[in-house]
């Protein structure tokens, strides 16, 4: 995973609330075997109608995602995070994220900035008014800033620092298994095995 | 210290605590399906380790597969279920395919087989595994870099849920159901209200439901945004846990069964938050929105928009009603349908299929709508056969099919043509869920098939009774 410090780039509004990963990439996306190639999923069904933020031109290199309340609710698919990162997204600011998606995210190196709803709708604002406007997010600091305006976002400081430092969770998980082969001998037997 | 049922499960399966880092835990059982597995097996390989656990370790078949019999004709659905066959023969996991008698939906196939008990830690690349915390496990969906992790490790790097105490006191009324009790809930809490928390749903309405009915309640938590549901084991979970294929036998019964009782949320536990529905105030409900928390009592009508005090929610419920062809102040009973689907990990085990055949029986499914039904599992569907439901289903026009995801989701032949309208039996309204353009009314069993009789949304108390001669 690479290591994620500040990032820059084109910011899309995404007046919506409850994007579900249904819409983010729907189920007949999900059938590659392999990790790439979901850029052409995201969002296909809004994608159809014109007027959809993606297909502005000022917007579709966009890279930074200002979307609505409990964005990524839904199906457990990490292909939603997949489709996100093929299409050019590095970050999505968002006043709350569903629990499964954040934690795809985080392992992905998409950074999900939690901001106030109040600082969503002036970001809103600004990249209406203004399409085109770059986004700066700040992971070290933890801010936004675009045009004059300047907020700051949360995001667990556990996650932080694993994008900070562009580390994967099993190499992590792994320095532990002596703890984990000592724990496998105090189960219980009678806990269930497939196989027998 | 005083804890909840979640909190007991999750100490106990503590591998690793540091500071200021999740907690390392235990997976005592992971669940495998095509679709958000490939990538996982990918990862594995190209970092060269071996799964750790097969034995505790389970591959099904089920959202890619067609209900009709023949095989996989979609070329990217077949390399897909190929691809899991190859990965599960190279790392040694337990796989049931298309056709095995073990066959079927995920969260129907662990239970059944009694690989399912309280106290677990299960997880599966699907939202919807919170429908084995119905056992008193705790059981979440997972994404697919989790599943590598699993894979890898048996563990899971974990922060700490939160917990929501969800109370339903009193008794159902007759034809109010477990999918009435959870689709009333997330009404009252939002599809984010469960968000961080493990809900634990109690209360004597609780406690009252079979297994089959608690799975039902637990599978639709994460419809509220929760992470897990949990329902604190008791004799009905031990009872439907026993003689089962992987259930413990002998001294190792009693053991498992003492432990198990010790596993309910201490009287003086401290939940984060606590909701308290009444279960005799409850009536059938129906979503007429895009997201599950859009739901009403069925005796109501579609909402006006307008008159919502929330301008996300206003906005929500518009464009609801916009892709879901409404008309604000339209009574539910009024709405028409095109597809009723019985089925999906919510409500396709067997109690829910003869609950649908028992509304059925004797009646006709109405002119110009088509009915699925489609058993969760292949023992599902057997058992359902040796009941004669099958027959039931056919004489009254419905088609009886092969167990899979089916409908629920559009992954495999059962979908819906763009603005056909459905009343399914499944989880999710989604736009384009059940297919591009498709429009879902979430459903109880009971109501699926009182709706296909009458061709518009309905309850069994809206039929005509059966005439003797039609039996």
């Amino acid at each position: 995973m690479d290591a994620f410090t500040t990032h820059t780039g084109i910011g899309v509004p995404l007046r919506r609330s409850n994007v579900d990963t249904d819409q983010i990439i729907p189920a007949v996306y999900l059938k590659r075997v392999t990790k790439s190639g979901f850029e052409d999923g995201l969002f296909a069904a809004w994608r159809n109608d014109k007027t959809f933020v993606l297909n502005d031109p000022t917007f579709s290199a966009g890279s930074v995602l200002v979307a609505g309340p409990d964005f990524g609710t839904g199906s457990s698919r990490e292909h939603a995070v997949w489709a996100l990162m093929d299409y050019g997204f590095r970050v999505v600011i968002s006043s709350r994220f569903a629990d499964i998606f954040r934690g795809n995210s985080g392992k992905q190196g998409l950074l999900t900035a939690q901001c106030s709803q109040d600082d969503v709708e002036l970001l809103w604002k600004l990249l209406e008014n203004e399409p085109g406007t770059s986004v700066t997010v700040d992971l070290v600091s933890r801010t936004v800033t675009a045009g004059d305006l300047t907020a700051t976002f949360d995001v667990d400081d556990y996650t932080r620092w694993r994008l900070l430092e562009g580390l994967d969770d099993i190499s992590l998980s792994l320095r532990h298994e002596g703890e984990i082969t000592a724990f496998e001998q105090t189960r219980p037997s009678w806990r269930p095995t497939v196989t027998t | 210290m005083a804890a909840t049922l979640a909190e007991k499960v999750w100490e106990s399966h503590v591998v690793h605590r540091g500071e200021g880092e999740p907690d390392l835990l235990y997976i005592d059982l992971h669940l495998l399906h095509e679709v958000t597995s490939p990538q996982a097996f990918d990862g594995l390989r190209q970092a060269g380790r071996p799964a750790r656990r097969p034995d505790l370790t389970l591959a099904t078949e089920d959202h890619n597969v067609p209900t009709t019999p023949g095989p996989i004709t979609d070329p990217v659905s077949r390399t897909q279920v190929e691809t899991l066959r190859r990965n599960c023969e190279e790392f040694g996991v337990t796989l049931y395919p298309m056709g095995d008698a073990e066959q079927g939906i995920v969260h129907v196939v662990g239970p059944q087989l009694g690989l399912t008990q309280p106290g677990m830690t299960i997880v599966c690349g699907d939202s919807h595994t919170s429908t084995h915390g119905a056992f008193g496990a705790l059981a979440f969906g997972i994404g697919t870099s989790e599943v590598e992790h699993v894979l890898a490790t048996q563990t899971l790097p974990l922060k700490p849920f939160k917990t929501m105490a969800v109370t339903v006191e009193g008794e159902l009324a007759p034809g109010v159901t477990a999918k009435d009790i959870v689709l009333a809930v997330i009404a009252k809490i939002g599809t984010g209200g469960g968000q961080g928390y493990v809900l634990e749903y109690r209360g004597s309405a609780i406690r009252a439901l079979s297994m089959e009915a608690r799975m039902t309640v637990c599978n639709m938590s994460i419809e509220a945004g929760a992470r897990a549901g949990m329902i604190a084991p008791d004799e009905t979970t031990f009872a439907y846990v026993q003689g089962r294929d992987h259930a413990p036998t002998g001294a190792d019964w009693d053991a498992a069964v003492a432990a198990w009782s010790e596993l309910r949320s201490d009287d003086d536990a401290e939940f984060d938050a606590e909701v308290v529905l009444d279960a005799a105030a409850l009536t059938p409900f129906v979503t007429w929105g895009t997201n599950p928390g859009q739901g009403s009592p069925l005796g109501e009508a579609v909402p006006d928009p307008e008159s919502m005090g929330d301008d996300n929610d206003k906005v929500a419920a518009r464009r609801a009603l916009e892709y879901m062809g409404l008309t604000a102040g339209t009574p539910l009973r009024d709405i028409h349908v095109d597809t009723v689907f019985v089925g999906s990990c919510t409500n396709g085990r067997i109690e829910d299929l003869r609950a649908a055949a028992a509304v059925i029986q004797g009646r006709q499914v109405a002119e110009g709508v088509r009915m699925l039904v489609v058993p969760g599992s292949a023992r599902v569907r057997l058992q359902a056969e040796s009941e004669g439901l099958h027959e039931v289903f056919t004489a009254a026009g419905a088609e009886w099919r092969l167990p899979g995801c089916s409908m629920c989701l559009g992954m495999n032949p059962d979908q819906l043509a763009p603005g056909e309208r459905s009343a399914s039996t499944s989880n999710r309204n989604f736009e384009g869920r059940q297919g591009k353009g498709g429009r879902t009314h979430l459903v109880s069993p009971l109501v699926a098939a009182a709706t296909a009789v009458r061709g518009t949304l309905s309850s069994p108390s809206d039929l005509e009774p059966v005439s003797e001669g039609s039996l």
